[in-house]
């Protein structure tokens, strides 16, 4: 098999590849075709995960064995799943798999930052299934951060594919009673953003569903130390179509997350003056605004979106940007419209009814 | 912090006492507006939006023809379904009004029906209507133009006599004051013939609006409905033309900074060709666009730019030099009218689905139809023709104190408009018999009293509303020209309760958050206080006040809503305000270092 087969570089893949590339991968690809900027980066398409299962199916059967378990025998299903992942980070890629890897690895950190290689990257999984389910049972503990080795990579990415089979996700597909041939999974490999501040933002409100703000929230360094929950980040609402900033919530971010000089991200105490600080001008809010509308005019609908802010170039990056689901289920209840227009005043005239 | 204790309701109106030696001013107010034991039973608020300054005994006409006039439209007229007209009280100069809701549901079933075969018929014929309206308007300025000023000649002239017009000058005093006082209550009906029906349409797309966005804020659909080319930007407009034109003639030096309208006047006077040519360009401008009051036009001391040319004037230096720098620009109407298409078409481009369009557009559709009223009505009523009903109560004023009923023709307002017929009745009698009026003796003492029981009235806090809260408030005349609601009143019954924080609150109605030093401007006489880049907090503002947005930083005010004028200008100067806050004026201190936050409605006070 070539490597077009195992690779796909971001402005090549949109929505539409999903099956081959996942929902974060269909995302980033068609963010990019948009003109939206995204940290440069290439997918591990499903075809590599496929391979590999294949791999370590020839020596003893694999889905098989999750097939045959039911929904309710969680003792043997977390045998069966440590088992499964202890045979899949023992098992080395394929030959021509790594390869393709190590090129595009070796490729990305090139155009991304000549000169710097190897390339600091992220590397997170990105699931085939649907949105609800993606929420579900992929979790933010297949996102590696700060991945600067090509063997390491290797490592992640198998941990990625891995994760497919914790017992969480064994038990949701077992309880969904989803087929094994039909799960994949692709994984991303992004170039790591040195976030000076970073968050996210929903473009309409998640507390009224309001679609003509847009609410952000944002933190110093990294997005783990917000995602984590360990920052109360500060918190604006800026009118979509205006840019007014009716909310201002400044909050004390006594904590950042940054890359570890050992690998990684660790945890530092915010400075004392930065802690009060607003960790976005209102220029960048704007920016941000901006995007925001935009994404969602692209999808045509609400969107919830990761962000970060490069550090040196001060430049605003997507990290990732996935449908609002809470709000959107509650649309399309409209009052009946009155045939005369006139009754409209009657809202106001009439009184209570 | 301690949750502040709530007191459970507002005193009674017998709990109000008029205050010590101001008994006989008080009982010069009229029977029906007096408080009496019956009115215990009603809820009462004080109606500090239109009245925020103790009333004199003439000033009382305009609360007795206004409501006189909001009534009739709404409870004969297009029969409002939940509410009738307002009652008015006065004690300690303060009006106090409460409204009359309709609640039993077959009455309002009744109700509805005659209110939508009159009020709809208004709707779908709005256009013709309003240009009716002007017509109605313009005549009764122009009758009220065509009064000559009250005078009495020594002998009656020899035409009238030749002529045989067989009645005598004095008969003309009761004439012309018959008919001012009658224009003014008439003018009242005017100006109620549209108004609730303008402001429930604008509510209706506002109830939508918040509805379909509930974190929309209300200056936003302020300016997706406020008109572009409106009355209320005339003045200004003229005063750029004005400054304009002085630049083109070469005679724009003539506004030093500080120079007083008579140095201005003379020295264009005395520019030959050019100043002459100014000169007539104010008379254009003048006649009728200065005819604005720098109040709400309820106060007979709310002057006219055109009584007094200061306020226009002092801001004619600034322009001129920003027209010699380049800088003045015109209001590019087809660009802001441009921008509100296309604020209305984002939002419309966010509703859920194509009904929620629908019903987006007809209403927005309606409450375009409505505002030119809304904006325009003021200049023709509050402005235009209250100041020409003033002038000419003025100048009775006037002729009474030639003959020694006053000190000063400004007393006449400190009569009430029936004790000011007595008084011009004792004139026309003395004028025939030949002998001494009565009055100089009888009123000076009077005034007197009457002047200083306003300045003791004004010392004084009164309490916001009287009487038993109701449970709901329904009425939407209150709810649309008071914004009264039951929670703002719950609101009134725990300030008094609330420690005295470094914050006030009002109207978010313009956004951006500046500090600055607060200037506060209680009268027009003070408006010379403003320095470049000051923030400028007052009780009110209008349109005469317009020519000073180009010098602050900011602007707060105690009372008006989101559209204000106050609101309407800083929303097209860029400037941050909060309105409709209170108490501004007397929790802020002058020259307080402040920081206005207009986008959430926030003044917080530094030092």
């Amino acid at each position: 098999m070539s490597a077009a087969h195992y690779i796909s570089w971001f402005p090549d893949i949109g929505l539409a590849d999903r099956p081959k590339v996942g929902g974060k991968g269909g995302s980033l690809g068609e963010l990019q075709r948009a003109g939206i900027d995204v940290p440069p980066g290439f997918v591990v398409r499903t075809e590599a995960f496929g391979e590999f299962i294949d791999a370590l199916e020839q020596r003893s059967p694999l889905r098989a064995r999750v097939d045959a378990l039911a929904a309710d025998e969680l003792d043997a299903m977390a045998a069966v799943s440590s088992e499964l992942r202890a045979r899949m980070q023992e098992t080395p890629l394929p030959p021509a798999l790594q390869q393709a890897i190590r090129d595009a690895y070796e490729r990305l950190g090139e155009s991304a930052a000549p000169g710097r290689v190897p390339a600091a990257v992220a590397v997170r999984s990105s699931a085939t299934t649907e949105d609800s389910a993606d929420a579900s049972f992929a979790g933010l503990q297949d996102t590696y951060l700060w991945v600067t080795q090509a063997d390491s990579l290797m490592d992640k990415i198998r941990s990625c594919w891995a994760s497919l089979y914790s017992l969480e996700s064994l038990s949701y597909r077992r309880r969904q009673g989803i087929a094994e041939s039909t799960v994949a999974m692709a994984v991303v490999v992004q170039i790591m953003v040195d976030a000076r501040t970073a968050g996210v933002m929903f473009t309409r409100s998640p507390i009224s569903g309001d679609r003509s703000v847009i609410s952000i929230e944002g933190a110093w360094g990294l997005g783990s130390a917000l995602v984590s929950g360990e920052v109360t980040p500060d918190h604006w609402v800026v009118a979509k179509i205006t840019g007014e900033i009716p909310v201002r919530e400044i909050s004390d971010k006594a904590l950042r997350h940054a890359r570890s000089p050992a690998g990684g991200v660790e945890e530092l105490a915010v400075e004392e003056s930065m802690r009060r600080e607003p960790c976005l001008s209102d220029e960048e809010l704007q920016s941000l605004r901006a995007i925001g509308r935009r994404v969602e005019r692209h999808y045509g609908r609400p969107q919830d979106i990761e962000w970060a802010i490069d550090r040196h170039t001060q430049r605003i990056l997507l990290l990732q940007s996935r449908p609002e689901t809470v709000w959107s289920n509650k649309d399309n209840q409209a009052a009946a419209r009155p045939t005369d227009p006139l009754l409209h005043v009657m809202n106001v005239f009439g009184g209570r009814r | 912090m301690n949750a502040p204790l709530k007191p459970r309701e507002f005193p009674l109106p017998s709990s109000v006492k008029v205050i010590s030696g101001t008994e006989r001013a008080q009982a010069a107010y009229p029977y029906p507006i007096q408080f009496s034991a019956a009115d215990d039973r009603k809820f009462w608020f004080y109606n500090s939006m239109h009245f925020p300054e103790p009333m004199s005994a003439f000033d009382m006409v305009t609360a007795e023809a206004a409501y006189c006039a909001l009534g009739a439209v709404n409870t004969r007229v297009h029969c409002l379904p939940t509410t009738l007209g307002i009652d008015h009280r006065i004690i300690n100069g303060r009006v106090y009004i409460g409204g009359n809701a309709v609640t039993d549901p077959e009455e309002i079933v009744r109700r509805t029906t005659e209110f939508q075969k009159r009020a709809f018929y208004y709707y779908e014929n709005w256009e013709s209507l309003y240009a009716q309206w002007k017509q109605k308007m313009l005549k009764l300025i122009a009758d009220a133009n065509a009064m000559a000023d009250p005078a009495l000649p020594e002998f009656e002239p020899l035409e009238h006599v030749h002529a045989g017009r067989g009645i005598a000058s004095n008969h003309d005093l009761l004439v012309t004051y018959q008919k001012t006082i009658e224009g003014y209550f008439r003018m009242w009906h005017h100006h109620f013939e549209f108004l609730l029906l303008g402001y429930g349409a604008y509510l209706t797309f506002f109830g939508f609006c918040k509805k379909a966005f509930p974190e929309i804020t209300d200056q936003t659909i302020a300016r997706m409905v406020a008109g572009i080319d409106a009355e209320i930007f005339r003045p200004d407009d003229e005063l750029r033309r004005l400054a304009r034109c002085a630049v083109e003639l070469g005679v724009d030096a003539h506004f030093r900074e500080g120079a007083s309208v008579e140095d201005i006047l003379r020295s264009m006077r005395e520019s030959g060709e050019a100043g002459r040519r100014w000169l007539e360009e104010l008379q254009i401008s003048r006649d009728p666009w200065f005819n604005i009051n720098v109040g709400d036009g309820f106060y007979h001391y709310h002057r006219s730019w055109n009584d007094d040319l200061s306020m226009a004037f002092s801001a004619l230096p600034g322009y001129a030099r920003s027209v010699r720098a380049g800088t003045l620009p015109d209001r590019q109407v087809g660009k802001l009218r441009d921008e509100r298409s296309q604020l209305i078409a984002d939002y419309r481009e966010l509703l859920a689905n194509e009904e929620e369009r629908a019903t987006y557009d007809q209403m927005i559709g309606l409450a375009h139809r409505v505002f030119p009223y809304v904006e325009g009505h003021k200049f023709y009523c509050e402005h235009w023709y209250t100041n020409l009903f003033f002038n000419k109560i003025r100048s009775f004023g006037g002729l009474l104190s030639t003959h020694g009923f006053f000190a000063d023709a400004e007393d006449v307002f400190h009569l009430t408009h029936y004790e000011l017929e007595t008084a011009i009745i004792d004139l026309m009698n003395a004028w025939s018999s030949g002998s001494q009026p009565r009055g100089p003796a009888y009123w000076p003492p009077i005034v007197a009293e009457r002047k200083a029981a306003i300045i003791e009235w004004a010392r004084h806090e009164t309490p916001p509303a009287l009487g038993p809260i109701p449970d709901i408030i329904d009425d939407p005349a209150i709810v649309m020209l008071w914004g009264i609601t039951r929670e703002s009143l719950d609101n009134w019954l725990s300030a008094g309760a609330a420690p005295d924080g470094n914050e006030v609150r009002g109207f978010a109605a313009s956004s951006g958050v500046v500090e600055g030093i607060a200037r506060i401007v209680r009268s027009v006489e003070e408006i010379s206080r403003l320095q470049q880049g000051d923030i400028l907090v007052c009780q009110v503002t209008n349109p005469t006040w317009t020519p000073i947005f180009q010098k602050i930083r900011a602007a707060v005010s105690d009372i008006g809503g989101s559209m204000s004028h106050a609101a309407i200008v800083a929303r097209e100067y860029g400037l941050p305000a909060v309105v409709g806050t209170g108490n501004a004026t007397s929790k802020i201190k002058d020259g307080q270092r402040i920081r206005v936050d207009g986008g959430r409605g926030i003044v917080t006070l530094l030092h």
